[in-house]
């Protein structure tokens, strides 16, 4: 979704010809340019294509007339969604952008106690499923929790306000999504040009101005592609803003849906909210735009501070790693203590692994498809492009439910072809570990796209044009030099892939096979009747096996920092 | 320049760790893979047929030792009933477990060919809703005509009734006694202001409330009473009965309204839990019941093999754990209930019938959104 600058495309085209000796040979070599990018971009449109059944099937699917609900939700509901929303939306960017990029620039250019710790340390709230955060934190610091309890016991009787509205939502929005934006700023931090740095510092400037005038700006897009993931997930998510009963698009949709049972007004709403994405799509494409491309490798020492200066550092490291990771991690541990002899058997062995399975192929699957994208995009830079890699990525955003119908509709409906024309008997389908495979992905597209579209944006036309020179064929050439220089994007991908997937619930509910049982289906069904305690067991081996791409991720940039 | 030069200054990261992990991973999901086909073998061969009458029953549908639940409660609570059957029976028993919606969604999309047999839910309104999609089929069976109150089951036969929800009032009796109490519409009095707990109109079961005072009290009415429980409000709405209740424990609140089953699990776990139980509307309507219920698949091909489960379940033998197990009241009358449950007292349930909580589900759910209830 980020454009690549018109001048490096230009660039790109002329290192292209001037390989060409002999006119013979140039119109070939156009035939051949020619066909290369037929394919190209329709592999991304059947791509992107894919990507969108689901959403237009919902969107199509519901438009059987009801009775007008629709002016009931513009006068009563709208408003207060719309509000919602923005406040949301802003709080996200503004909270999660700060936290994440400090956080990111801390821990990855200065040296403080503790500083090789919460380096991976703050990448873990990403394990933590946003609505356990927020179960978490209302149930310690409401009226009823300990925090309070604990403050009126000793004589303290000022009223606290409330959490359960749209700010106490944004803040623990906030702390839930901050990884994106820290992960991908300290991808950007880590490797970009210390010799930029160096110099900024010889001339004289401070600290502080080499942070916003040289570092922040070249890793804009970093931070602006988090954000985008940050905001998306936030449009998106359902389970978080229902503890705090705060009305947005998604559970308007629900209520239009499953209260009103008007589909109608369903895809009206979900229309409305693919409106919005495409907003903030524009926004994010505006901000990259302005931005420039400077590369250069350096040294990787890190600064000198005062005592006083790491302390603080420290300090507000160590702040958001509770709050965001370690608090609501021991309330998890304790509630699993409590029934974990009640609830753990033999079955948790086959709901690690299939976790475990459907995560890795689908992150595999999606990091593939993300680097096919990411190099047509590079290749092919125009408007049709851009508009594809948009819509492909656009499942992460549609509320999960909502997707997940939109899946089963056509497979549901293909099935019933094969039984109709006599070449399957059952649903055979539908439970079939590939369609889980293809529902997830279109899901997840983006969260791998963005990483290693990024990084794709580091390699120079310089350096492609040499590696072009020197290699003898494209695989030699994607093994020894585009592969790894996606390497951190593609592990990034990976990473926050692998924990998504993990942590799904709608759309592998809706398409796992029968008794086919993953880790976030066991939390579901300790959640349904509202038994939270005992979803604590399931909620803590998601977060422990979401621990294990963290730690391959933080030796690898730890590798290169 | 050389190509080596140039990979080992764009980056030093290699792919090969994350690589052979996730090898490991596919290895382990590959583990995992093999085994299940014989699970699904050992699952799907028919259970040793001594029950001779059963398998005649079913002789139609391709697997009639089989029966298919779509549920959206939780497996915890259902699958020692449903393993009681299989034992008992030696039809087995699948079930596929969801929210209300995305099973609805999919029974429609499966159409005929859905591998469903019954749908299992909370909620007069859910059931409704799916006889009303056309999704239920009208089964007659005068075992469930004898079991279940005509008022907990579909006039048209298409859903039952298995056990019952008690929605009344809770307070904490420091500060309330119980002879302040009567109705849910007397909570909208402005003596009850600061002091009331509500959960968020989102919940199904605040909506079957409401359209139930609709039904009794007419809509003007009504909606006066819910903009004076929204002006007596404590705190913003609660999210579930779990924390309201605690609420009132804390002391934010005096009063509010939650199902039964959640303050019995609050008392199993703190025995001395300072809140207390009152039946509302005893001297008018009744207390609000609403069901967990069931009906019969359209698409289903052992229509009859999920009545003969529907039947058991509202048998007597099935109808004391089904209750008990998360503190509903049986829907059969005459049914021993746990000492816990008769330790509430007996009250009167109110006497409307259920399918109008569907029926009025859309204009209550619009009457709180303009009075305001979040």
């Amino acid at each position: 979704m980020i454009t690549m600058p018109e001048s490096s495309a230009s660039q790109n085209n002329t290192v292209n010809e001037s390989n060409e000796t002999g006119n013979t040979s140039k119109s070939i070599r156009q035939d051949h340019a020619t066909r290369k990018r037929v394919i190209s971009k329709s592999v991304l449109g059947l791509i992107s294509l894919f990507m969108l059944v689901p959403i237009l099937i919902v969107l199509l699917s519901w438009t059987q007339p009801v009775a007008d609900i629709w002016g009931h939700m513009r006068e009563y509901v709208l408003p207060q969604v719309l509000k919602n929303t923005a406040i949301l939306l802003l709080m996200v960017t503004v909270i999660s952008g700060t936290i994440g990029t400090a956080l990111a620039w801390l821990t990855s250019m200065y040296r403080f106690p503790g500083q090789r710790f919460f380096s991976w340390a703050l990448m873990l709230p990403l394990a933590m499923p946003a609505y356990v955060l927020a179960f978490v934190t209302v149930g310690i610091v409401d009226f009823s929790g300990p925090l309070q309890t604990a403050l009126r016991d000793f004589g303290v009787t000022t009223a606290i306000p409330s959490v359960r509205n749209v700010w106490g939502a944004g803040l623990i929005l906030s702390l839930a999504f901050y990884p994106y934006v820290y992960l991908l700023a300290r991808q950007a931090f880590l490797s970009q040009g210390r010799r930029a740095i160096e110099a900024g510092q010889m001339l004289g400037l401070s600290r502080g101005r080499v942070f916003f005038r040289l570092a922040l700006p070249q890793a804009l897009p970093w931070v602006i592609g988090g954000l985008l993931l940050a905001s998306m997930e936030t449009l998106a998510d359902f389970g978080a803003v229902s503890v705090f009963n705060v009305d947005t698009f998604t559970t308007a949709i629900y209520k239009a849906w499953f209260g009103f049972f008007s589909l109608t007004t369903a895809a009206q709403l979900a229309a409305l909210l693919i409106g919005v994405v495409f907003i903030v799509v524009l926004f994010e494409q505006y901000w990259q735009a302005k931005r420039g491309n400077i590369i250069t490798q350096g040294s990787s020492q890190r600064f000198e501070v005062s005592k006083p200066a790491k302390l603080a550092m420290m300090l507000l490291c160590t702040l958001v790693f509770l709050i965001a990771f370690l608090i609501p991690f021991a309330q998890l541990i304790y509630w699993t203590a409590a029934n974990f002899q009640q609830d753990f058997d033999a079955r948790y062995i086959d709901f690690v692994t299939n976790s475990l399975m459907i995560a890795s192929i689908t992150t595999a699957f999606i990091a593939v498809l993300a680097i096919m994208i990411a190099w047509i995009k590079r290749q092919y830079p125009d408007k049709s492009t851009k508009l594809m890699t948009t819509l492909a990525n656009l499942g992460y955003v549609v509320p999960g439910t909502v997707l997940a119908v939109g899946i089963f509709i056509p497979i549901a409906w293909l099935d019933n072809q094969l039984i109709a024309y006599g070449i399957t008997s059952t649903q055979f389908l539908s439970g079939s570990v590939i369609v889980m495979l293809l529902a997830l992905s279109t899901r997840f597209m983006t969260v791998s796209f963005q990483p290693v579209d990024r990084q794709l944006q580091r390699l120079t036309v310089n350096q492609e044009a040499a590696a072009k020179l020197l290699s003898d064929s494209p695989f030699q050439r994607w093994r020894q030099v585009m592969l790894p220089v996606l390497s951190p994007g593609v592990l990034t991908g990976l990473l926050m892939g692998f924990v998504e997937v993990m942590k799904e619930m709608p759309i592998t509910l809706m398409t796992r096979r029968q008794g086919w049982d993953t880790l976030a289906v066991r939390v579901f069904e300790m959640t349904s009747e509202g038994m939270w305690g005992r979803a604590a067991l399931p909620s803590l081996l998601i977060v422990l096996v979401g621990l294990i791409p963290v730690w391959i991720l933080l030796r690898q940039s730890d590798k290169q920092g | 320049m050389s190509l080596n030069v140039i990979s080992a200054n764009l980056s030093s990261a290699k792919l090969t760790l994350p690589v052979a992990v996730f090898g490991m991973m596919l290895a382990l999901a590959g583990c995992s893979k093999s085994s299940t086909p014989e699970e699904s073998v050992d699952a799907e061969t028919p259970a040793p047929s001594t029950e001779q009458e059963v398998a005649k029953d079913n002789a139609a549908s391709a697997d009639g030792q089989t029966v298919t639940i779509y549920s959206s409660r939780n497996e915890q609570l259902i699958k020692p009933l449903l393993d009681r059957y299989t034992e008992q029976t030696g039809v087995k028993v699948e079930l596929v477990t969801d929210k209300d919606g995305p099973l609805m969604a999919r029974l429609q999309a499966e159409g005929q060919n859905t591998p469903a047999d019954m749908l299992l839910t909370v909620d007069a309104g859910n059931l409704w809703q799916a006889a009303e999609q056309g999704l239920l089929q009208p089964v007659a069976s005068s075992v469930l005509e004898a079991n279940v109150p005509a008022k907990y089951r579909d006039p048209e036969g298409r859903w039952t009734g298995l056990s019952l929800r008690a929605r009344t009032i809770f307070y904490d009796p420091s500060k309330v006694s119980a002879d302040q109490l009567s109705t849910y519409a007397d909570l909208a009095d402005p003596k009850w202001k600061g002091k009331l707990c509500l959960r968020t109109s989102k919940k199904v079961y605040n909506q079957s409330l409401v359209a139930s005072m609709m039904e009794h009290l007419g809509a003007e009415k009504t909606e006066a009473v819910i903009r004076g429980w929204v002006a007596n409000l404590a705190t913003d709405v609660f999210s579930d009965d779990t924390n309201l209740l605690e609420a009132i424990a804390a002391g934010q609140c005096e009063v509010g309204i939650a199902n039964s089953y959640y303050y019995g699990r609050l008392l199993d776990e703190k025995p001395d839990f300072p809140v207390k139980i009152f039946w509302a509307n005893q001297g008018t309507t009744g207390t609000h019941v609403n069901i967990s219920g069931a009906g019969v698949v359209t698409g289903s091909d052992n229509a009859d093999g999920a009545l003969k489960l529907m039947e058991w379940l509202s048998s007597d033998d099935a109808q004391g754990l089904y209750a008990s197990a998360d503190k509903e009241f049986p829907v059969k009358v005459g049914i021993d209930e746990s000492e816990m449950l008769r330790s509430w007292g007996q009250f009167k349930p109110d006497d409307i019938n259920v399918q109008k909580f569907g029926a009025l589900q859309t204009q209550a759910i619009q009457m709180m959104d303009k009075a305001g209830y979040k």
